[in-house]
């Protein structure tokens, strides 16, 4: 027992320094990506709900291709494609430089390409179970399209697809274990570097998983507070 | 009397034709689509540029064996999950507040880590174990890191399999429990005959949800050295460093998650087309 505490000990010899920085990483990565997310997401959702029929097809372009992929592979596709993709333009440009394309921009890219198409599902689906009434009372109170979207349709929304998003938000924290695979320091690459050096991978893999679980109670709390600040309104039962 | 009622009442004329205005949102729609059509058919027109017929004869058959052992893998995974998820989900169902408690953290655990973790859990874990499973002959089983991967998918699927078999239970009204029970069925012929095919049908979405999701999750499995579609891949761009690699990677994947999609949909509308009120 003792053996393990110095293990994960927060001192040089012990690796809890190096596991907290990873698991500040994660963290981050889901909270920079979660924006992102939402708001192509959003924007793809009106499309998709558009009575434009071009912009239908390609909303639901976008949703099938990232949708469909697997996460990694559209990291590496992100990530290795930016990549070839800026040396080519550098190139034309008569430039010799090579580029590195940052672990953290990529995986926040890619990720946030797998938030948005399915997240568009979410408000989609949110934005069908609101009536057409609530376009046409805003119309006929003189208010804007965009005021109508901000303050009527808005507030509606975001509390239907609260727990759709809530649901992506715990897949998202998830899937951010993949970028450890192009080199960012997060939870899983950093008990795994302990894991190789000490050879205790079980202990170092199985605090990993704990780590995500205790992330995973931590959102769950956290969206249920959002769960009853979005509910204030609601008539009491 | 017609002559007369046109006369005095003039036939309605037929409503103009709405023309449909140019606005703002059919820009949009239009550079939305060009951009998307650009962006893929860039893609295409690069992967039909770049063909290269050494490369695709070189890796062509490779890809072919990695994605057998894809779907291998996959179905496996899923066969077994499902086997697994019986006893779960009667433990969740279960009136006994231990076994649902175990139950619940069972699919908690598997359920609110990553399948990555996981997976190195079991591959790296069982290494540290070696002795010990020398010992009780399991050696054999976890030296191979796709039968690890196996265990460790099988195990998640398990949890998530669970879930959806739960949920589709209790979504079966009470009353019909009830009216078998009237009828003198035992618990079992009323689980088998009225309720399972009622909860199957709730249960055929998330199912086939569940078969995508392992689909593209199993690519995983090539960052602990299996070769499967997406190995084969990170193999044949690791030698080649051409991204055409990945790009044929993701049209295989596409594939074959719309495939699934496709097939999918049309047996639920097979299997409900006695739920639907129209036609």
């Amino acid at each position: 027992m003792d053996e393990i505490l110095a293990l994960l000990s927060l001192s040089d010899t012990g690796w809890g320094d190096e596991i907290a920085s990873g698991v500040g990483v994660t963290i981050s990565l889901a909270l920079a990506t979660l924006p992102l997310g939402l708001l192509i997401g959003f924007f793809v959702a009106l499309a998709k709900q558009s009575e434009e029929p071009t912009l239908r097809l390609a909303g639901n372009i976008y949703t099938t291709v990232f949708r469909g992929l697997p996460e990694l592979l559209t990291l590496f596709l992100v990530y290795f494609g930016a990549q070839i993709g800026i040396r080519q333009l550098l190139l034309a440009m008569g430039s010799e430089t090579t580029i590195e394309i940052n672990s953290f921009l990529a995986g926040m890219v890619a990720l946030g390409l797998v938030f948005s198409s399915f997240s568009s599902e979410v408000f989609l689906s949110a934005f069908r179970a609101i009536p057409r009434g609530q376009y046409e009372g805003g119309h006929a109170i003189g208010l804007s399209r965009f005021q109508t979207m901000r303050l009527i349709i808005l507030p509606q929304l975001i509390r239907i697809a609260l727990p759709g998003l809530s649901n992506l938000w715990m897949i998202l924290l998830k899937d951010t274990a993949l970028v450890s695979v192009i080199g960012l320091s997060d939870i899983i690459r950093q008990t795994g570097i302990a894991a190789r050096v000490t050879k205790e991978a079980f202990l170092f893999f199985g605090v990993a998983c704990l780590l995500y679980l205790a992330l995973a109670i931590l959102s769950s709390i956290a969206i249920g507070a959002i769960n009853h600040w979005a509910a204030r309104g609601d008539a009491p039962r | 009397m017609t002559a007369i009622v046109n006369e005095h009442i003039q036939p309605a004329l037929p409503p103009p034709p709405v023309r449909r205005r140019w606005s703002g949102t059919r820009t949009t729609g239009w550079i939305a689509l060009a951009a998307m059509i650009g962006l893929l058919g860039g893609l295409s027109l690069y992967l039909i540029l770049a063909w290269d017929s050494e490369l695709v004869a070189k890796y062509a058959p490779k890809y072919w064996k990695g994605l057998q052992i894809t779907l291998g893998l996959v179905a496996t995974s899923l066969v077994f999950g499902a086997a697994m998820s019986l006893p779960v989900a009667v433990g969740r169902l279960s009136p006994n507040r231990a076994v649902g408690a175990l139950a619940y953290g069972y699919v908690y655990l598997f359920r609110g880590t990553p399948l990555l973790a996981q997976v190195f859990l079991v591959y790296y874990g069982a290494g540290e174990f070696r002795p010990e499973l020398q010992s009780v002959g399991l050696w054999a089983f976890f030296r191979d890191p796709w039968n690890c991967a196996v265990f460790a998918f099988a195990l998640n699927t398990a949890a998530y399999q669970a879930e959806i078999l739960r949920g589709a239970i209790q979504s079966v009204a009470k009353g019909q429990w009830e009216a078998a029970e009237a009828l003198g069925l035992t618990r079992l012929q009323a689980f088998r005959k009225i309720i399972l095919p009622q909860a199957l049908i709730v249960a055929l979405r998330p199912y086939g949800n569940e078969i995508i999701l392992m689909l593209k999750g199993s690519a995983i499995v090539a960052i602990i050295t299996v070769l499967d579609l997406m190995g084969e891949t990170r193999r044949a761009y690791s030698r080649s460093f051409d991204f055409q690699t990945y790009l044929w990677a993701a049209v295989v994947y596409l594939l074959m998650v719309e495939t699934i999609r496709n097939i999918w949909e049309r047996l639920e509308k097979r299997l409900t087309r006695h739920l639907r009120r129209d036609g």
